[in-house]
């Protein structure tokens, strides 16, 4: 899929109380991309990926798949929210079926995906356990694999490890490289973790606060086959200083 | 003194119920205490002893029984409808911004006309049979089971919802396979509330007109100052009530496990 945001702009409310909190947002993903969105907090990532899955419209400009205009939600484009959004009363299993039942696939394809991707997450032994009894990591990981039975082309994850320690945060982030590589899907990350987005992305687009624009794109080198090591070199952790410095900037301008 | 029988003696006192056993206990007692001091007249308290004769009277006579069958019954039939409508109602309001304008004002109104005041007009309407009961239950459930019902369906998070969107879910699917799973606890914990007024209501129902039913006894023996069984009555309809409440209570342990 090829995903392509043409002058975004969205505006909450309307007259007096209107704000705008996205401006001429223009990025895209091609095939098999993983690109990162990074911003603090309150820069309208998670509106960005909204207007993406199409539970927003945009004020103005376009977001088209594929050269179309998105209409709405579509199974096309998986999304893993920022809160846990497992459903409470369906096991692990059945949530990550539930994509599936309601496309209205067949059974044993159900089961035979369902075992599948439990098993792609690393949590098959947990299959018939209720979220609650799932840590946040575990919940996480059973919310990527349901949006990835679904069949997505993109992969839409909204700060997916912002709860998690840090421990887990990197196993996570390993974990997610590694599927990436698998599937070859396409991937928006959308994190205020500089390091995250610029361990996976091969993208990275920084969003200045209110309102959200995107003020600098880096593209990352591809060649990356341990993390952990990718994490402590010289050239990454410069790139990431100097990334943090254009962050912070943006910070320092809304407090003056 | 032994170690092992002090904590088992503690923990029976600690059990969440213990307490409350006692209040109904010391209630009990101190009844009992006054009823025998001979202080008040035995016309207006009458004893335990005197209660419980009456209630054995009433249960050989077969009476209690069929006061039971009818006033659980009716009470059955009402809620059930309106339990029944108030469901796919309320998640109709909850859902649907335009049915939710339309019907909310009209609802939230009617709810504070007092059910029993339809009682004269049901009888100009219905007589004095099963229905005008039957519909006062209805008439004074309905409108709770409906907002509270809207409620939850308002409160059901975003997330759950826009998940199953872009997993390809259509509306219709959000409706029963997120919406409806998701409210279930409230449902049965505002069919659990609601059962009280139900409860009430046809004891008021019955007081008024009936032939049979506990309401109906109680009225029967005040003509007849038989306050013994007024007493009856009550503690009857207050442990009926009682049952009720913790089979729902049970019913939400049992099916939504996910949920307590
Ligand atoms: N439905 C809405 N109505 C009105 N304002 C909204 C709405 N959704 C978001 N906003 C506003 O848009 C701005 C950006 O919100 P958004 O959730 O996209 O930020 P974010 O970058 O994801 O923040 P965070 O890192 O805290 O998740 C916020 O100021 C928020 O108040
Ligand atoms: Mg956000």
């Amino acid at each position: 899929m090829h995903l392509q945001l043409d002058r975004v702009s969205k505006v909450f409310g309307e007259g007096r109380s209107s704000k705008l909190v996205l401006e001429d947002i223009s990025f895209e993903i091609l095939p098999g991309e993983f690109v990162a969105l990074v911003g603090s907090s309150g820069s309208g990532k998670s509106t960005v990926m909204r207007l993406v899955a199409g539970l927003e419209r945009p004020s103005a400009g376009a977001v088209l798949v594929d050269g179309r205009p998105v209409r709405g939600p579509g199974s096309d484009r998986g999304m893993v929210f920022q809160k846990y959004s497992l459903y409470p009363w369906l096991t692990a299993a059945e949530n990550v079926a539930f994509g599936m039942e309601l496309q209205g696939r067949g059974r044993p394809e159900i089961r035979e995906r369902t075992a599948y991707f439990l098993e792609v997450v690393g949590l098959a032994g947990s299959a018939s356990l209720y979220p609650r009894q799932l840590s946040g990591g575990m919940q996480q990981r059973v919310a990527i694999a349901r949006a990835l039975a679904a069949e997505p082309q993109l992969l839409l994850l909204d700060e997916p490890f912002g709860a998690l320690d840090l421990q887990i945060r990197e196993s996570m982030q390993e974990f997610l490289y590694q599927l990436w590589q698998r599937t070859g899907l396409a991937a928006l990350l959308i994190t205020h973790d500089l390091e995250e987005a610029m361990l996976l992305a091969q993208r990275l687009h920084i969003l200045a606060p209110r309102p959200g624009r995107i003020v600098r794109t880096i593209s990352l080198a591809s060649e990356r086959s341990d993390l952990a090591h990718l994490r402590v070199s010289p050239q990454f952790l410069e790139l990431r200083e100097d990334l943090a410095r254009t962050l912070r900037s943006l910070d320092g301008a809304l407090g003056a | 003194m032994s170690a092992r029988s002090q904590p088992r003696l503690l923990r029976a006192l600690l059990h969440p119920w213990s307490l409350g056993v006692a209040g109904v206990l010391a209630v009990v007692i101190v009844w009992t205490l006054v009823s025998a001091s001979g202080t008040v007249d035995k016309l207006f308290l009458p004893s335990p002893a005197a209660v419980w004769a009456a209630g054995q009277q009433q249960a050989a006579e077969g009476l209690l029984w069929s006061d039971i069958r009818a006033s659980v019954s009716r009470v059955g039939a009402g809620f059930a409808l309106s339990a029944l409508v108030a469901l796919p109602l309320g998640i109709a309001m909850g859902a649907n911004r335009v049915i939710c304008r339309l019907l909310e004002p009209l609802l939230a109104l009617i709810r504070y006309m007092p059910a029993p005041a339809f009682i004269p007009l049901l009888i100009i309407y219905f007589g004095l049979g099963e229905l005008p009961k039957v519909l006062l239950i209805f008439i004074g459930t309905l409108f709770f089971n409906t907002l509270m019902i809207m409620d939850a369906v308002k409160f059901v998070p975003s997330e759950l919802v826009e998940t199953a969107l872009t997993l390809g879910g259509r509306r219709d699917q959000v409706l029963v396979r997120v919406i409806t799973p998701c409210i279930i606890p409230q449902v049965i914990d505002a069919y659990r509330i609601n059962m009280a007024s139900a409860w009430n209501l046809v004891i008021v129902a019955e007081l008024v007109a009936a032939t049979e039913g506990l309401g109906k006894r109680i009225s029967l023996a005040q003509r007849f100052l038989r306050t013994d069984e007024i007493f009856l009555g009550l503690i009857v309809i207050g442990l009926i009530g009682l049952l009720i409440d913790l089979s729902f209570r049970l019913l939400l342990r049992r099916t939504c496990t996910w949920a307590v």
